[in-house]
């Protein structure tokens, strides 16, 4: 199967409320697949969708080659999700949340403190959930969607306001499971996130995909945002168009003597999301 | 069976460490262990706080902790990745029934164990309060079920508890009351462990908590019908 998840003119709405509209993309197997967009652009809905959790109100979906409203036990064991927190018991210590897991997986209890010390929670797990920060709670919610070894992830926002260093243990972990052929289907509203990580990105802004394509290929598309950015000798930094229109204002500039810098500015997902949705992510 | 074992055993280690649902299965029985100690009026029936205790916890401990729990696990979508996991509803609900109504008679038995009673009374009334606690375990899944979060559970389960935990103690002094709460399976608990060294148990005892039980399985099977465990 080429394709782990096709959506065509998927559409939700809450009570009339349109939130999803027309969302038609296809994911490849072994890809890392990027949604981008800013808070409640529809993410989470599209993902709840996705994994079943809810019943579009249009269109259809696919998962593993099965419409996501008929998913069933085989499929189920074939995924793993990762949403806030979900699924952890907080009273309870994270050895024993993964030890419960494990059994409700089928998986050998052995495997906990191996996992426990692959997500280098092994120190903490007599702790509590309730006590753990909130990049720890990410890595256990990481480790519990890993647990039935899953052909397709689905991670909503698996690093939104964890540390730089979280991040990139997160990633690492991503990247391992991209090896191992697993399909990522994760959400951010991080752009380096989607640029480092993604083999493909769409971004969702109100409800709509308004670009699709891989990362590179995206900021190379929006090159005509390439700007000039000039920094003046009394501080002053101004952004000129890169064409000729930009001529006589830095000719101006250089008799004037005043630049102290000149650099062009590539596009980045960022910058092509600003100029697609007039906002930007944050 | 090893789903229901795996919820059973972790249901079992989250009471310990759920304050709130942990208090109502050793508040009983310390009461009862110390009124029992402490309190001697002349006049007063044998094991009269044993059964007043002990009908008290039957109308409230199974009932709340039973229906907090699965609207917790509602609210906080614990449930909804357990049914993703390929937990059926039935493994579910008997591997969270079986470990509260276990810790519920671990409670029984310290009540009991408070009485003055032989071996064979003992029997009787850990049976007694084994049909009690079921009884009570399944209007609180109804009503777990029927909510969608632990606020609407309590806002049901409070004004419930009340009716069944203090009608046998009200119904002590007020012979209308008494009347009508009769028709409760706490009612008729109470009524039992109180004849308990007679061993003669009316058939209208155990037919009404039998009516009681049928009526809390047709409301649990309403609630179950309307709300899955979604
Ligand atoms: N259960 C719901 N009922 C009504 N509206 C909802 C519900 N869930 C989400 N929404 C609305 O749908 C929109 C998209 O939400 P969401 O998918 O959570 O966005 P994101 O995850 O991108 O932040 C928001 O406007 C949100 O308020
Ligand atoms: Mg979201």
């Amino acid at each position: 199967m080429s394709h782990a998840i096709i959506t065509r003119k998927l559409s939700h709405s809450f009570a009339g409320k349109q939130v999803l509209n027309n969302i038609s993309f296809e994911v490849q197997t072994g890809e890392i697949f990027g949604l981008l967009g800013p808070s409640g652009a529809g993410k989470t809905t599209l993902i709840k969708l996705l994994t079943g959790q809810l019943r579009q109100t249009d269109g259809d979906a696919e998962l593993l080659g099965t419409d996501t409203r008929k998913l069933g036990a085989p499929e189920h064991r074939q995924i793993g999700t990762m949403m806030d927190n979900f699924g952890l018991y907080e009273r309870l210590s994270v050895y024993d949340n993964l030890l419960f897991y494990a059994d409700i997986c089928h998986v050998p209890r052995g495997r906990v403190t191996e996992i426990l010390k692959g997500i280098r929670l092994y120190e903490s797990r007599k702790t509590a959930v309730s006590k753990l920060s909130k990049g720890m709670k990410n890595r256990l919610s990481l480790a519990r969607a890993l647990m039935n070894d899953a052909k397709v992830l689905f991670l909503d926002e698996p690093t939104s306001g964890l540390d730089p260093a979280t991040t990139r243990e997160i990633h690492a972990i991503l990247a391992e499971q991209r090896q191992k052929g697993t399909t990522i289907f994760l959400t951010t509203h991080n752009m380096f996130e989607a640029e480092s990580l993604c083999d493909h990105v769409a971004l969702l802004n109100g409800g709509s995909i308004v670009e699709y394509g891989e990362p590179a290929a995206l900021c190379r598309k929006y090159n005509y945002l390439n700007k000039l950015r000039v920094t003046l000798k009394d501080g002053e930094v101004v952004l000129l168009e890169n064409g000729s229109d930009s001529a006589p204002q830095i000719k101006e500039y250089l008799e004037q003597e005043r630049i102290a810098a000149i650099h062009s500015t590539e596009p980045t997902l960022e910058t092509v999301f600003v100029e697609l949705t007039g906002r930007g992510l944050d | 069976m090893d789903m229901v074992a795996a919820i059973f055993k972790r249901q079992i280690k989250d009471t310990c460490k759920n304050k709130t649902i942990f208090i109502q299965f050793v508040m009983f029985p310390v009461l009862t262990l110390i009124m029992n100690k402490a309190v001697k009026i002349d006049g007063m029936p044998d094991n009269f706080f044993v059964n007043l205790f002990a009908t008290m916890y039957v109308g409230m401990a199974p009932l709340t902790s039973m229906a907090a729990v699965i609207a917790e696990e509602k609210e906080k979508n614990t449930l909804r990745v357990l049914r993703m996991s390929n937990v059926k509803p039935q493994e579910y609900l008997l591997g969270i029934g079986s470990s509260i109504w276990l810790v519920c008679m671990l409670g029984a038995a310290v009540i009991c164990a408070a009485g003055s009673y032989g071996l064979r009374e003992e029997l009787a009334f850990m049976a007694i309060m084994a049909v009690g606690n079921f009884a009570s375990l399944l209007l609180g899944a109804a009503i777990g079920i029927w909510s969608k979060t632990q606020m609407m559970a309590t806002s049901i389960t409070v004004p419930v508890m009340m009716v069944f935990a203090f009608l046998p103690m009200l119904s002590m002094f007020n012979a209308t009351i008494a009347k009508m709460g009769k028709i409760t399976y706490s009612v008729q608990i109470g009524s039992m462990l109180e004849r308990i060294d007679t061993l003669h148990l009316g058939p209208d005892n155990m037919g009404i908590v039998a009516a009681n039980v049928v009526v809390f399985t047709a409301l649990f099977l309403i609630a179950y019908r309307k709300c899955g465990l979604e």
